[in-house]
Formats: structure tokens, C-alpha cells, sequence
């Protein structure tokens, strides 16, 4: 399996008052066309890892890595103007909530046909018919009616679907999801995952999925990486989950309360500051 | 901060601890945050100096002026220009401006902060209490604050002036019955951001009376920001007081205050300038310290931008 | 055993938006009893109603035998307390710890202050180490066990809990619902449990309460949910979603 996305020793450090503060700490893995889980708690450095990849990582920070490639590119090498062009046409981000991501003075339509139309050349009526048939495509049964409407006019749900089908109008090759469900409703979370899905694995793409759920992570991804503090603490296959070794990913799947399973007080995670070092 | 302090800073970790081990040691902490916050700004500190130089400028008056502000030598020494026995020269009656201008500062000092505690606690009360309450309260209050935002500062105290008579104090009063209304609403901005938090629900939650979640919850949560902006407008609150001096509404002559001065300098604004062009360099200076340390406040005691 | 909550037909509206469309519930002293539902069920509202924080139309809330006025008095705030959400938003910004817990024994004119802000301060696990620090030196956890100690520190009989540990991370919210189990015992508090989460309702309270919107589903005890006894659509959906994603292709 070729690798789509190469990370090698990556790390993000932030500047602050009282010194620098490192949020990526060597951070290593590759990704093929697969589902691939980034799992953490607050602080483990998850989100700013996908932020590095897409390149949006804020101005004050420093990114190194000793490979940062994309399909053979060096990412950190490129221009900022070659990245904006891979960002959108090859790869693509989603964000926790559609609410931020989305112009709130555009119609939905309207955005996924310039973000089309940007990226490549077609005619209006053409770049009309493909964001009707991708709109189609996340599951929205009312396509024309959606179309003209501003995203505060729609549901979370509705609004992360329209999200989902601006990123891959452009027909990219690797998608980033930041908590792409955390902000909706559980049962609407779940049509959202089945589209992402599907569409996933019709068009042969790469996934990152970061997340603070390893169970939700677990039962979507192929791979999963646990990340703790900057670092990767394990990798695994997704189904071999109950055979982790790190006490970290123990820890953390044993300390949800779980339907059936009678344990109180529940177990609670013991950090050790080895885990760190 | 300069890392290359290599010697024992126990001072400063107390102060910084994450720790805090007394309700002093917390205050101290983050008052020395915000003082950090606030002297890594040059220009603040400049401001904070002129500030400070004018207080003891206005303490010292006595020791630190060779002549009487008000007696002057008619006979001899009318508008003499600036020399090494008057430093800023002397006013059409004989007087040394230098020493005028020392004295004017107590007055510019009475005058701005007579205003500041006028003005701002009125300030506060209307716009948290107008915030807080809603309804009509709110609709009365602030009707109220528009009428007075309508009219140009400076005429409405002009009005309040030739109402009251002329006189420093009826000018103080004047200039501080027409700059509450911008700080009114500034806190009650504040007030409307704050009310509907979780922490004032759980202050209710406990059954405080409104009386004590305005006056101790939202209160000390505006002061911050009317702080800052009572410091910027020092400078207009001394211009206005001059402006009132020089309409001959303010201070009344033989007083050495610095609108005054200017006024009656201005007859010999051409071939003496210094009569009125000392105090007004004077009046400059003090406003732009004002404005300088306002902004530094600003930085400093922004919550927005602090904390985290 | 006595109520220690009954809450019939009660109607919430805002602007005339019916956020709560005629719920009944009865609360046992000493049970612990959840909410669940997804966004725009009423569960929170339904709290904050109960708190006075929310519009009652019509409808009353009695809480240990006495029947709820428009307003609330003292004696209101000493037997029912709130724990909220959000830890980053609960917490005054400008207040340390100390000051945080001083307030509720202030306004009710508590002598022994001094005594109980150390009690409470370990009983959430916290000690005197953290008295006098603000909010912002806090993490989210410690924000937490200071909303829990400001809340326990009146000595309610009754606590309702508004999603306490949705903002937390995973291995935290054990630590917290652990707390929150344990104070329960101890104290022998009546719990109302707000949450999202099917595993939390079941793990922490007794009897629990579907909602959507605005309307009560079903009751059932947590055994019968983790017996699958559910006899409404809605309810299986909700379990279905708890287990996380399941592959259909």
C-alpha cells in the first residue's frame, strides 16, 4: 500500500509568556487510503497535528517535522500558495462545528459552487448540477430547497452534512475530520458517520478521524493512534483495541460507564508521568 | 521575561505561584500579573511617570515654586519672556507663570478627580442596575442616560454653569453631571454580557438578593473597563475644565488654573506667547499622560485578554 | 417513602415556544433519577424550571412536600442546589475558591464559615491547597469538584445535574461521577440527572426519564434498559446510538 500522507517526527511548538510550550511532540505515522483514528484527550496535541497537516496551524507557532509529505510533496516545503491549492482540491478538513466553517452569508449552495468553481473549471450550470447531486450524495432529501438556504436556517446536522459535501465536491484524495460529530445529537451522529462512510470508501479516500472517543473512534476506523501529552503512546488495529497494551489507552477504555456493566466506583485513570517523558 | 536571571526569584514565584496560599498572596499574584502586563508597555509607563510627576508636582507646590501664583510684580516684571529668573516668563500682572502652572496642578488634580468620583460610580450604579433589571427599569434609565449622550458635553455643562454661576466647583459639577452617561452604558453593556452566565445563575441559585449579585457579582466585573475608560477621559474632562476656564465660566481670576491662564493670555497670544502658550503645553502634556496610561490600563486590566 | 420531588403537568414556554409541553414526574427521597434526551428535549429546561431559572406556565413543582410559589425563598436554596455544565462558564471569573464557597454561607448567615469551606474543600477532593486559587488556575476537573463543593456546602437534600460532565474528558468524568456517587451516599442526597448519554443515566441513577421535545417518551427503570425492556422506538434508537457506529455495507 502506497502511503498517501507521510509524517515523520512532526512537532508544533507555541510560543508564550512564560516559554515555549510544545503541543506536538514527535509525532510519527502514515496514512494509505484507510480510516485512520487520532484519539486523545484535551491536550494531547490531536487537533493541532490535523492543523499542521492542512497547514493551519496559527502564525505564531513553528511546525517541524522531518517528513511532511503528501502524495510525494513536501508540505512544509511548498508555497503558501501551492498549499491553499492542495487545501480543498486534494485535501480536504472538516471542522467540529458547521456553525464556524460555513460563511454565514452565503447560501449553502452557493458556497459549495464557488468552492467547486475554484478549484476547477466549469461552467455554472454544470458546477449547479454537481452540488445538487452531491447535496444528494450526504443524504439531504430536499436538495433544492437546502441549496438556498444560510446556514443558520439549518439543523446541526443538517448543516455538518452540507459541511461534508463542500469538502468533497472538489473530489479530494484525503479528508481531515476534526470532531466532526461531537456537536451533534447521537442519533443524528450516527447518519452523519454513515455518509462520511460510505463516501469514504466509494471514492478510495484517506481519513483522519480525530476524536476524544475511542469507542466511537474504534467501531469507525481501521487504525487507531492514541496520542497523550504530544506524543503517540500506541498504534493499533482498530478490532484489536481490546488488546492494548499501553495502560493509557486501558485506562481510558475502562473508565466509561457502559450500559450492562455494573462497576462502581468506576475505575479511574492513573497518570503516570512516564507516559509523558 | 529575561530568562538569563539565573539567581534565587523567590519573590516572583511567590507571586506567580499557581498556589496561592492565602487570600493576600492571591490578590497580590494577580495584581503583579496585570503590573507585569501593564510595564511591558513602554509608552504606559511613560504615562503612569507623567501621572505620577504631577501628583508631586501638586504636593510639593509649596516648596517646588520660587514665586506666589496670585501676587505678582506689577511694577517691574509684567510679561517678561522666559529667563533664567522666570523660567516660563510672566503674565501681564507681574506674575511668574512658572509658579502659576506649578499651583494649577493642584486644581487640575482637584478638578479630575472630584469628576472621576462623581461621575463613575453614578456611571456604574445606572448601568448595572439598568443591565441587571430589564424591563422598564432599564427602559427608564437609559431614556434617561440618552438624553443627556444628546447634548454636546461641553454646552450641557455650559448650561449647568450659567445655571449653578460660575465657579471651579460648580464646574466640576457641571462637567461630572455630563460624563456619567458614557460610563452608564458601558457598564451596562458589561452587565447585559455577564447576567445570563452561569456564575450569576449560581450566585441566585444560592438566593442572594439582586442588591448583592449586582453590588458584588456584576459590579466588580465593570469596574475594570470603566477604569480604562475613565483614564482616557481624563484628558477630556481637563480640556473640558478648561475649556469652561477659558470661557471665563470655570475658575475664576485671581485662581492659577490652567483654562484661565490661557484665556487671559490670549490678548497677547502674538507677541507674548508664553502666557498662554505655557499652560497650554502643560494642559498637553498631563492629557497626553492620561491617554498614554489609559491604554496601558486598558491592556493590562482587560479581562478579555488576560486570563488564560 | 416520601416524594421528594413531584413535578405535575408542567409547561414551560419562552416566547411563545413551548419548551416544555406538560411533564409530570415524582422524584423518591433519596433516588437518583435521570433525564435523558437529545438537544431541545426540555431535559435542561426542566431543571432550570425546578431552580426558578426557567418561566413556568403552568403546573407545580412541589419539593419535599411544599408546593413552589412564582418566587423562591432562602429556604428553597437549602435544600435544592444545581451543579451546571459548563465548569469553564460556572465559576465567577474575578473570585477565588475561597471567596466561591464563602458567598452561599454569607448570604445564608452560616457562623462557622472557615470550618465548612475546609470540609467541603476535601470532601471534593480538593484540600486547602486550592483555596485560593482563581478560576482560571483550574482545570476543568477541579472546576468541577469547586461547582460540586459550592453547591454542597448549604446542605441541600436534593441535587440536580446538568450534564456535569459532558465538557470533561473521559478519564475525568470518572473521577467526577465517582465523586458525585460517593457524596450521594454519604449525604444521602437526591439526585436529578440530566445527560445526553444513555451509559451515564444508567450508571448513576435508579429510574430514569426519556424526553423529546418537550415531552416525556417513556420511564423505565435502568435495569430495564439494560435488559432492553424499551417499548418505544424512540428509546431503541437512543440505545442503538450508544453503542457506537456499526458498519451496515
Amino acid at each position: 500500500m502506497s502511503a498517501l500522507l507521510d509524517v515523520e517526527n512532526l512537532r508544533v511548538t507555541f510560543p508564550t509568556r512564560t516559554g515555549l510550550i510544545e503541543a506536538v511532540r514527535g509525532v510519527s505515522f502514515s496514512l494509505g487510503r484507510e480510516r485512520l483514528g487520532i484519539v486523545g484527550e484535551s491536550g494531547s496535541g490531536k487537533s493541532q497535528t490535523g492543523r499542521a497537516i492542512m497547514g493551519l496551524t496559527p502564525p505564531q507557532a513553528e511546525v517541524t517535522a522531518r517528513t511532511l509529505a503528501f502524495d510525494g510533496i513536501d508540505l512544509l516545503a511548498a508555497s503558501p500558495r501551492d498549499r491553499r491549492a492542495l487545501r480543498g482540491k486534494r485535501i480536504a478538513m472538516i471542522l467540529q462545528d458547521p456553525k464556524y466553517s460555513l460563511d454565514p452569508v452565503m447560501s449553502i449552495g452557493r458556497q459549495i459552487v464557488e468552492t467547486l468553481r475554484t478549484h476547477e473549471r466549469v461552467s455554472r450550470a454544470e458546477a449547479r448540477d454537481r452540488a445538487f447531486a452531491m447535496l444528494e450524495a450526504v443524504q439531504i432529501r430536499d436538495p433544492s430547497r437546502v441549496f438556498d438556504l444560510h446556514p443558520h436556517e439549518v439543523s446541526g446536522g443538517m448543516g455538518q452534512r452540507a459541511m461534508i459535501a463542500m469538502m468533497l465536491i472538489a473530489g479530494p484524495e484525503m479528508m481531515i475530520a476534526d470532531e466532526p460529530t461531537s456537536a451533534l445529537d447521537v442519533t443524528v451522529q450516527l447518519d452523519v458517520l454513515g455518509i462520511l462512510d460510505r463516501l469514504v470508501s466509494e471514492r478510495g479516500m484517506g481519513l483522519i478521524f480525530i476524536s476524544h472517543d475511542l469507542r466511537l473512534v474504534s467501531s469507525f476506523c481501521d487504525r487507531v493512534i492514541v496520542m497523550y501529552a504530544g506524543k503517540v503512546v500506541e498504534q493499533l488495529k482498530a478490532s484489536e483495541l481490546g488488546r492494548a497494551q499501553h495502560p493509557y489507552t486501558r485506562g481510558l477504555l475502562n473508565c466509561m460507564p457502559k450500559i450492562g456493566a455494573d462497576r462502581h466506583p468506576l475505575p479511574v485513570l492513573d497518570r503516570k508521568p512516564e507516559w509523558a517523558a | 521575561m529575561t530568562a538569563s536571571h539565573a539567581g534565587p526569584l523567590s519573590r516572583r514565584d511567590w507571586l506567580l505561584s499557581e498556589r496561592p496560599a492565602s487570600r493576600m498572596q492571591a490578590r497580590l499574584g494577580r495584581a503583579y500579573v496585570a503590573w507585569r502586563r501593564f510595564s511591558a508597555n513602554r509608552l504606559a509607563f511613560v504615562g503612569l511617570l507623567i501621572i505620577l510627576a504631577l501628583l508631586v508636582v501638586a504636593a510639593f507646590a509649596d516648596v517646588l515654586a520660587p514665586y506666589s501664583p496670585t501676587i505678582g510684580d506689577l511694577k517691574n516684571a509684567r510679561l517678561l519672556a522666559p529667563s533664567a529668573a522666570h523660567w516660563f516668563g510672566t503674565d501681564d500682572l507681574g506674575r511668574d507663570i512658572y509658579s502659576r502652572i506649578i499651583y494649577g496642578s493642584r486644581w487640575t488634580l482637584y478638578v479630575v478627580i472630584l469628576v472621576a468620583i462623581i461621575a463613575a460610580p453614578i456611571g456604574l450604579l445606572v448601568g448595572t442596575v439598568a443591565g441587571y433589571a430589564g424591563g422598564w427599569t432599564d427602559a427608564v434609565l437609559m431614556r434617561i442616560t440618552d438624553i443627556f449622550l444628546a447634548f454636546p458635553k461641553l454646552i450641557l455643562a455650559l448650561a449647568f454653569v450659567a445655571a449653578l454661576g460660575p465657579g471651579i466647583e460648580n464646574a466640576v459639577l457641571a462637567i461630572a453631571i455630563t460624563s456619567w452617561p458614557p460610563y452608564a452604558r458601558i457598564a451596562r453593556a458589561e452587565t447585559l454580557t455577564v447576567r445570563n452566565s452561569d456564575y450569576i445563575k449560581a450566585v441566585q441559585l444560592m438566593g442572594a438578593s439582586p442588591f448583592r449579585i449586582v453590588l458584588r457579582h456584576i459590579m466588580p466585573l465593570c469596574v475594570s473597563s470603566l477604569i480604562v475608560r475613565v483614564t482616557l477621559d481624563m484628558a477630556g474632562i481637563i480640556l473640558t475644565a478648561a475649556g469652561l476656564g477659558f470661557l471665563g465660566l470655570g475658575a475664576q481670576p485671581p485662581l492659577p488654573e490652567w483654562g484661565t491662564m490661557i484665556a487671559s493670555g490670549r490678548r497677547f497670544v502674538l507677541d507674548q506667547w508664553w502666557v498662554a502658550g505655557a499652560p497650554g503645553f502643560a494642559i498637553l502634556i498631563v492629557s497626553l499622560g492620561f491617554n498614554l496610561l489609559g491604554d496601558g490600563l486598558r491592556d493590562a486590566l482587560d479581562p478579555r485578554s488576560g486570563d488564560q | 417513602m416520601t416524594s421528594a420531588l413531584f413535578i405535575d403537568r408542567l409547561e414551560v414556554i419562552f416566547d411563545r415556544f413551548r419548551a416544555l409541553k406538560g411533564v409530570s414526574l415524582e422524584v423518591q427521597s433519596g433516588e437518583s433519577f435521570g433525564l435523558v434526551g437529545e438537544s431541545g428535549s426540555g431535559k435542561s429546561t426542566l431543571l432550570r424550571a425546578i431552580a426558578g431559572l426557567a418561566p413556568v406556565a403552568s403546573g407545580s413543582i412541589t419539593v419535599n412536600g411544599k408546593t413552589l410559589g412564582p418566587r423562591r425563598d432562602k429556604a428553597f436554596y437549602r435544600e435544592v442546589q444545581m451543579v451546571f455544565q459548563d465548569p469553564y462558564g460556572s465559576l465567577h471569573p474575578r473570585q477565588t475558591v475561597d471567596r466561591l464557597l464563602q458567598e452561599p454561607l454569607a448570604i445564608h448567615g452560616f457562623a462557622d464559615g472557615e470550618k465548612r469551606i475546609v470540609r467541603a474543600l476535601d470532601e471534593v477532593g480538593l484540600g486547602t491547597g486550592f483555596r485560593f486559587r482563581y478560576a482560571h488556575q483550574l482545570s476543568g476537573g477541579q472546576r468541577q469538584r469547586v461547582a460540586i463543593a459550592r453547591a454542597l456546602i448549604l446542605e441541600p437534600s436534593i441535587l440536580l445535574l446538568d450534564e456535569p460532565t459532558s465538557a470533561l474528558d473521559a478519564s475525568v468524568q470518572a473521577e467526577v461521577l465517582n465523586l458525585l456517587e460517593e457524596v450521594r451516599r454519604r449525604r444521602k442526597l437526591t439526585f436529578l440527572m440530566v445527560s445526553h448519554d444513555l451509559a451515564i443515566i444508567t450508571h448513576m441513577c435508579e429510574r430514569l426519564m426519556v424526553m423529546q421535545n418537550g415531552e416525556a417518551v417513556e420511564k423505565l427503570t435502568a435495569d430495564d434498559l439494560v435488559r432492553r425492556h424499551v417499548t418505544k422506538d424512540y428509546t431503541r434508537n437512543l440505545l442503538r446510538a450508544s453503542e457506537g457506529f456499526v458498519r451496515t455495507a
